[in-house]
């Protein structure tokens, strides 16, 4: 009776093949906001149809893009403009503009909602808002080219990294001076701390590494390296970087690779590279960590990764060089 | 098990009377008789089992390996988001299995003959076409086989299409291998001897397989060579490529479709003529076995 037995093992098999469900997570459905660079809009994504529902015009070359804590304004970096562009985030209207000191990239919002803190990288400060007197409050001095802005869960330390003196600065909210510098690898773009708020990541673009610093000491933790077989090293440019609430996933934009790498955060080893569109740069996560959104410049896409799968679902055609991206708790 | 003795169970009778007298259920027992002859001796020729499982798993873990970065600058349908080349490649690898597949069976006719094996099939009493159509599905049932093992190899390859995918391919994988299974009984009826079988599978199965979607997007094609991008375009194997690919994502190419169901009925209606023991060509050389 050998063919009954290999009838059975080919059973088995598709039995087995049957049963292998790619279990789809379901989300609940949230708008996703995404600057796009060249095309000086914003497109909103719904999370639950992965599609664009509706398209913000904004100022010259809107970049940064973040929400405020009672999540009523979107705020968005028109770097050409000059100035903080704030809509509302339900009616998407226009509201009003902020100062915030020549070419504004990044911002970070104190955990209390107010002031807003903004990387000017053409003018080497860090500026101080108040979102609601629409006044500068303080200009801090940093490095050359102030990009990355990562805001402490307690609000008393800000991170702001600057790409061509290579450091992070460490910035006590309180005095609104810097007291200390940690030396990054070249160009660090983001800065992110965890949320227990006892490290602090830091991506290095032309270093191709992320340091992982702590946060009390401001030692170095790790250095995490990148290798992703088939990619020469210098397209390896790590931007974006996003962690899961839980403190078990990071996730790095690696640039022109076109790859995210998500991380095991307690060992700070890579565990996969997930392919995404060209030139992936800035990351967000719904408000319940299941979705990652990254914007991808040069594709003009939106490539959304299924956290738990840990496979990219969808690429969602945007605007001209999508830049920034914010996902809205509705 | 009896099987091969189903095909002669009247050598006795005139082949039309006896298809008069025969009922459905001997039909049935006919149909069962062959298939099931397919699929046996294919279960139990293991070292075929084997070769034909090892040919797509070392294009796709070797092969698709160096060919790695070639994707992922476009996003073309039906995938949803950029794909690594593997998982673009693995339903040109598909069809390359029922290509191969369907080209051995067909061997196995034009060996059949030689050894004489297949006199024994065709003084059966049933109509010759019901007999080639039998022999075909008994092909495509093992190509299924061959199939649905590798889809199951490569799912832990993160070659992982939506469940659902692998139940709505099986009509997709049912079309192109009747079709390419005709192609291959209708070339098998032209060819004599044995021997000539190795210059058609180059002249056939290595410009099917290379001038078609199963390494690359057309769109890659078009962008080297237009005269190269049409004849992959007019090649059959395209569609039927298309047609596994599109419904491995639980959709439907409707002009693959088309143009496989349509190649399909060319095929098996020339392959039919072909092995016709009064017009065809069989009865233009003397008929089978030589």
């Amino acid at each position: 009776m050998r063919q009954t037995k290999n009838v059975g093992i080919f059973a088995a098999l598709l039995a087995g093949l049957a049963m292998m469900a790619a279990a789809a997570t379901p989300a609940a459905a949230y708008k996703v906001f995404v600057s796009n660079e060249k095309e000086n809009t914003v497109s909103v994504i719904d999370s639950e149809t992965l599609a664009v529902v509706h398209t913000i015009k904004t100022g010259a070359r809107p970049r940064g893009i973040t929400l405020t804590k009672d999540t009523k304004w979107l705020l968005v970096c028109t770097s050409d403009d000059n100035r903080i562009e704030v809509f509302d985030s339900k009616t998407y209207e226009h509201v009003k503009n902020l100062p915030s000191g020549p070419d504004p990239e990044l911002f970070a919002f104190h955990p209390s909602g107010n002031p807003l803190y903004i990387a000017n990288e053409d003018d080497n400060l860090v500026t101080v808002v108040d979102i609601h007197s629409d006044k500068i409050l303080v200009e801090i001095p940093v490095g050359v080219e102030p990009e990355g802005m990562g805001m402490s869960p307690d609000g008393k330390v800000l991170v702001n990294t600057s790409e061509t003196t290579n450091m992070a600065h460490f910035i006590n909210t309180e005095t609104n001076e810097i007291f200390d510098n940690v030396l990054v690898d070249t160009r660090p773009r983001v800065a992110e701390f965890t949320a227990d708020g006892s490290q602090v990541w830091v991506s290095s673009e032309i270093g191709g590494t992320v340091t992982v610093l702590e946060a009390a000491t401001r030692k170095q933790l790790a250095k995490i390296k990148f290798e992703i077989q088939g990619i020469t090293p210098d397209a390896i440019q790590p931007v974006g970087v996003r962690m899961t609430k839980d403190g078990k996933w990071a996730f790095v934009a690696l640039g022109p690779s076109n790859r995210v790498a998500i991380v095991d955060a307690k060992t700070f080893e890579v565990v996969k590279y997930v392919l995404v569109g060209q030139r992936v740069w800035q990351l967000a996560l719904t408000p319940d960590d299941k979705l990652l959104f990254t914007t991808n410049g040069t594709s003009n896409d939106v490539t959304v990764i299924d956290v738990n799968r840990q496979r990219a679902v969808k690429s969602i055609k945007v605007g001209r060089y999508p830049w920034g991206v914010v996902a809205a708790p509705f | 098990m009896s099987v091969d003795s189903l095909g002669t169970a009247r050598p006795s009778a005139a082949p039309v009377e006896a298809t008069q007298r025969l009922g459905l259920g001997a039909y049935i027992v006919c149909f069962r008789g062959i298939v099931w002859r397919e699929v046996l001796r294919f279960l139990h020729q293991r070292e075929r089992f084997l070769s034909a499982l090892v040919r797509p798993l070392v294009w796709l873990f070797i092969f698709a390996a160096g060919f790695r970065q070639v994707l992922g600058i476009s996003i073309i349908p039906p995938y949803e988001s950029y794909v690594l080349y593997e998982v673009f490649v693995t339903p040109g690898l598909v069809g390359m299995i029922q290509l191969f597949n369907a080209m051995q069976s067909s061997l196995s006719m034009v060996y059949d003959r030689e050894t004489g094996a297949m006199r024994t099939l065709l003084v059966s009493p049933f109509p010759r076409s019901y007999l080639l159509i039998s022999k075909l599905v008994g092909g495509v049932a093992v190509s299924l086989l061959q199939v649905y093992v590798f889809l199951g190899i490569a799912y832990f390859w993160e070659i992982e299409p939506p469940l659902i995918g692998y139940v709505t391919v099986l009509p997709a994988l049912i079309l192109a291998g009747l079709m390419l299974g005709s192609l291959a009984l209708f070339m098998s009826s032209v060819i004599r001897q044995l021997e000539n079988f190795a210059g058609v599978m180059n002249f056939v199965i290595f410009p099917m397989f290379f001038a078609s979607s199963a390494l690359y997007p057309l769109w890659r094609v078009k962008e080297s060579s237009p005269l190269l991008y049409e004849i992959c375009r007019i090649n059959p194997f395209t569609h039927a490529v298309e047609l596994i690919r599109f419904a491995l994502y639980g959709q439907i190419d409707w002009s693959s479709l088309a143009v496989v169901v349509g190649c399909t009925i060319v095929f098996l209606g020339a392959a039919i003529f072909a092995y016709n023991p009064s017009k065809g060509l069989i009865a233009r050389r003397g008929g089978p076995g030589g």
